[in-house]
């Protein structure tokens, strides 16, 4: 009986794309489909969104799965110095450091480069890529009703530029010299000069070939993005009825045009310093035994140009999450997202406040204190959007009926940790107290509950919910509810001690604490953080486990639109080929989120005209 | 082996993992999607009201804890005269982000357990309300705004310069991979020019001899201050960046070549008042080193550092330098008893510009 009905709605649907959508005659001029016609054009060439936001995802998880690995054994390191690293000497070589006692221990330039690389893999390849690269390129024609990006081509050049940049970072990783170890931000002179750090020689010329590279894919599918979504939405679909997901997509993509390059002249201008003797960055410097020509130039400049990109790209990080988890809350509490206006306008006061916030990451740095004074006010108002989205994802919960699985638990569990990690926030962003928390474990348990765990939290909540348009099967539920409680608890075990160490005094990127006494008496806790983060991963191996069985033998998807959803994407076939729709583009008639709304069935669907009744109730959208 | 083992072990738990989602998909496919469905609802609803209190339980207590490590807290309080407006700033926000950060998790979970999904309900359409919209810009914007002023009302002041007329004495310490070098001003009160491309293995820090405030200038292994005495810390760099990083005293400054930072406070506390307040707290009546408990107790040993709070290179975590805050007098005499470093080292050498106007 249940499935009929399902069947019944089904032929409604796609009856309704028949009778009222847009014939593009996409087929007229699509015979035999060159672009899908065998393994390479298919799988590898491809220049189908879907398949390139795969490409992007699996990427993403396998750099992933690359930083995580790292910072478990930097985190053995912080957690336990005295016990020996020797059994990792198979795979880090030279880098683990064997005493006669025979006790191996990592050596400091390599933890310096494994923290650098750590923070680089974690924030470009998985959070940027692996977040916007996969959905962006996923979701935005399907939802917004597109046979495709506007560039196809671009597009594939997009996901094989970031390829290219992985390359080049993984051979980083097996330089003799050792990978880049100035940290992810590269402040010169330390970058800068080969003499300063081993890292700074070859290992940072391959960072900066990578980013550069990165940052063209970057641009080359945020361009598309915005094209796609401003150009390309099918008949109907005006910005007002865009999903959230969109509206967040869009904006990143703005804020990723308008920032990155920034990031790169700043990479020219150090690659000038340290090949072509200008002095950009560096003045009066007396390093390995002789006075440098150097003179006149500011570390502070590179600085400035570095958070230029550096802050709004937490914020090209967060707002995808932000959007995912809009759109997957409302889904799953059958109830439209709360104060939808309200939701797009914070989205875009956040997007502008996040290009004059940047230097709330240099009070300390010695830039004139006055200067403080506004960075301090521009970033305690962002504070007012972000709170107004967190008490609109709460209000989209209140009275609704909420369908628990692992995509809705994930979106719970990051309006939870935006919290946590939004909050301390507050205290960092105000400069008096930034003083003694500035370059902290503070900062490490703010930044990485706020950007790190929320953005990967929005990330899987994304997977587990599109997984069935991904693969046309679905994750397993059990599994993934069990990943995601691990995920939640140990995220919380991991990053909220380091509140309390932060706080204490102990900075970050420190090897080792015993070299003080302030510092040298938090060893429980860090023994704590680094068992809680083995665990914390071990999770995250169940995830992995869980994503590559079910494509090939997860249960198969048996309806077009499995969470009863409204947006366009679940009214693709399940087997959705190149061009999304078979037929016509779909006809949009209302927003997004007419969930509970109408008699009957608990969604509307966004190609469904209105009824008679709503047609006289003109109150919105 | 230890690595074969993790792998062998990591394969097993991925057989086990596999098997245990193919289990519940069967269950589910047994006792029908919609049912399963529908005590799972309830039981993730559950899980999440526990985990409320679980959680926030966890976040007192471990607070609670831990509370000495709080700013202002217990023996972790400040030894500057502006570092209790920071800590006092601190409280604050911790009290106003406390209050948020409960109310706010206690509705998320509250409402997740409350609103679990059932067959027989249906939610309600609300899509957006204005007043509400309003009240929480509203709230937020006003509670912002009071922590901007204040803040920054903080931070002015404790940034500030000192003014010509006042009463301080300068020093300088300057950073390089991976020590800080600390230079005293000598009887002249006036630290001499110093420049990079004079720096060599007699002159670590370039000092130019021809420059007669530097004759007297005094080269020091501990930062040692009078208490009650105003502090300008000019913080220069060798090499890259490094930051003047005092905890005791919530001092923080970059340094960096090419430009001097400054940084100005007053230490208020000695080092032995200090000692003498930790004494009253149970973790530092612990020995050093927990296995000899011979070893002297924590408050015993304990001395103010300087760290460095930048990264630096493959050193930056032992830029260690010890601080001694002691009463005037006890300076005087410290200072008293050093020689400056152009008497010491540089007098009759050859780089000494006076070398033949003496003779």
């Amino acid at each position: 009986m249940e499935k009929v009905v399902i069947q019944k709605h089904q032929i409604s649907e796609d009856d309704l794309i028949e009778k009222n959508g847009f014939d593009d005659h996409f087929h007229d001029h699509h015979h035999g489909d060159k672009f899908q016609s065998n393994f390479i054009t298919t799988y590898i060439f491809s220049q189908d969104h879907k398949m390139i936001g795969k490409q992007f995802l699996i990427t993403g998880m396998f750099w992933a799965i690359i930083g995580g690995l790292m910072s478990l054994v930097f985190r053995l390191q912080l957690g336990f110095p005295e016990e020996s690293l020797a059994w990792i000497k198979p795979v880090l070589g030279k880098w683990i450091v064997i005493n006669d006692a025979g006790i191996g221990t990592l050596a400091p330039e390599f933890y310096y480069a494994l923290v650098t690389m750590h923070g680089t893999i974690l924030v470009f390849f998985v959070l940027t890529a692996g977040l916007s690269g996969t959905f962006s390129n996923l979701l935005i024609p399907l939802q917004v009703g597109a046979r495709d990006m506007a560039s196809p081509l671009l597009n594939m050049l997009s996901y094989w530029f970031f390829f290219l940049a992985g390359v080049i970072m993984f051979v980083s990783l097996f330089l003799n010299t050792g990978p880049f170890a100035g940290g992810w931000t590269a402040y010169p002179p330390l970058s800068a000069l080969p003499m300063a750090s081993s890292g700074s020689g070859t290992g940072m010329t391959l960072w900066v070939l990578s980013l550069v590279f990165f940052v063209v894919s970057v641009l080359l599918g945020g361009i598309n993005y915005i094209t796609t979504v401003l150009n390309l939405r099918t008949k109907g679909m005006s910005m007002w009825r865009l999903p959230l997901t969109i509206w967040a997509f869009f904006i990143t993509a703005v804020i990723g045009l308008l920032s990155f390059p920034v990031l790169v002249s700043a990479f020219l201008l150090v690659m000038f310093d340290r090949g072509l003797g200008t002095s950009f960055f560096l003045s009066e410097i007396f390093i390995g035994g002789q006075a440098l020509d150097h003179v006149g130039g500011s570390p502070i400049l590179y600085q400035h140009l570095f958070w230029f990109l550096g802050h709004p790209e937490v914020y090209i990080i967060i707002l995808p999450a932000m959007g995912i988890v809009s759109e997957v809350l409302s889904v799953h509490s059958r109830k439209p997202i709360f104060g939808y206006k309200a939701m797009v306008f914070s989205i875009l006061a956040i997007a502008f406040l996040s290009f004059i916030v940047w230097a709330h990451h240099m009070f300390m740095s010695g830039v004139n204190p006055f200067i403080s004074n506004i960075f301090v006010l521009f970033t305690l108002i962002i504070a007012v959007p972000s709170a107004v989205k967190v008490f609109n994802w709460i209000a989209t919960l209140y009275k609704g009926n909420i369908r628990f699985n692992p995509a809705s638990l994930f979106g719970i569990g990051f309006v939870s940790m935006f919290i946590s990690g939004g909050l301390t926030g507050i205290f960092l962003g105000n400069s008096a107290i930034d003083i003694q928390m500035h370059d902290t474990y503070f900062v490490v348990a703010h930044f990485h509950i706020v950007m790190g765990v929320a953005a990967f939290f929005g990330m899987f909540a994304g997977i587990y919910h599109w997984f069935p348009k991904m693969y046309g099967r679905f994750m397993s539920d059990t599994l993934g509810k069990v990943h995601f409680w691990g995920t939640m608890i140990g995220a919380y075990a991991v990053f909220w001690p380091m509140h309390y160490i932060g706080m204490a005094g102990v900075p970050r990127r420190y090897y080792r604490f015993d070299t003080f006494g302030t510092f040298g008496h938090f060893t429980e806790l860090n023994q704590f953080i680094t068992i809680a983060a083995i665990i914390t991963f071990g999770f995250q191996l169940l995830f992995v486990i869980n994503f590559f069985y079910s494509i090939w033998y997860g249960k198969r998807m048996t309806t077009k639109n499995p969470w009863k959803a409204t947006t366009l994407e679940w009214t693709t076939p399940i087997e959705t080929g190149h061009g999304n729709w078979p037929g016509k583009l779909p006809s949009v008639e209302r927003w997004a989120y007419d969930y509970s709304k109408n008699e009957g069935s608990d969604f509307t669907a966004q190609i469904v005209p209105l009824t008679e009744a709503e047609q006289s109730d003109v109150s919105h959208h | 082996m230890t690595f074969i083992l993790i792998l062998i072990s990591l394969i097993l738990i991925a057989i086990v993992a596999i098997q245990i989602g193919k289990v519940s998909d069967l269950t589910s496919k047994i006792r029908g999607e919609e049912e399963v469905q529908e005590m799972n609802n309830k039981r993730q609803g559950l899980y999440s009201f526990i985990f409320l209190f679980v959680f926030l339980g966890g976040v007192i207590i471990s607070g609670a804890h831990y509370q000495n490590y709080f700013l202002g807290f217990g023996p972790h309080i400040p030894a500057s005269a502006h570092g209790g407006e920071l800590d006092s700033m601190f409280k604050v926000t911790l009290l106003l982000t406390g209050i948020v950060f409960i109310i706010t998790h206690i509705l998320l979970f509250y409402f997740s357990f409350k609103y679990s999904g059932s067959r027989s309900k249906r939610a309600t359409y609300v899509s957006h309300d204005n007043k509400l919209e309003l009240i929480w810009t509203g709230i937020p914007a006003v509670v912002m705004a009071f922590l901007v002023v204040k803040g920054l009302d903080a931070w002015n002041e404790v940034m500030a310069d000192v003014s010509p007329d006042e009463e301080y004495m300068e020093i300088e310490a300057t950073g390089y991979q991976f020590a800080w070098m600390l230079r005293y001003p000598g009887p002249d009160g006036l630290i001499g020019e110093k420049n990079f491309r004079l720096i060599n293995g007699n002159n670590p820090l370039g000092q130019n001899w021809e420059d007669e405030k530097n004759l007297d200038d005094i080269h020091v292994d501990e930062l040692v201050l009078p208490v009650g005495k105003k502090v300008r810390v000019r913080i220069t760099s060798r090499d890259v960046l490094h930051n003047f990083y005092l905890p005791h005293f919530r001092v923080k400054m970059d340094a960096v070549p090419g430009m001097p930072t400054y940084f100005v406070f007053t230490p208020t506390t000695t080092t032995e008042e200090y000692r003498q307040q930790l004494k009253e707290y149970d973790e530092y009546n612990v020995p050093v080193n927990p296995e000899d408990p011979e070893s002297p107790l924590l408050w015993e040993d304990f001395n103010f550092e300087l760290a460095c709070a930048e990264l630096c290179g493959k050193g930056h975590f032992s830029m260690r330098k010890i601080v001694r805050i002691v009463p005037q007098a006890e300076y005087d005499a410290w200072i008293a008893g050093q020689s400056s470093y152009y008497d010491a080292a540089v007098k009759g050498t050859d780089e000494d510009p006076y070398k033949n106007s003496e003779l």
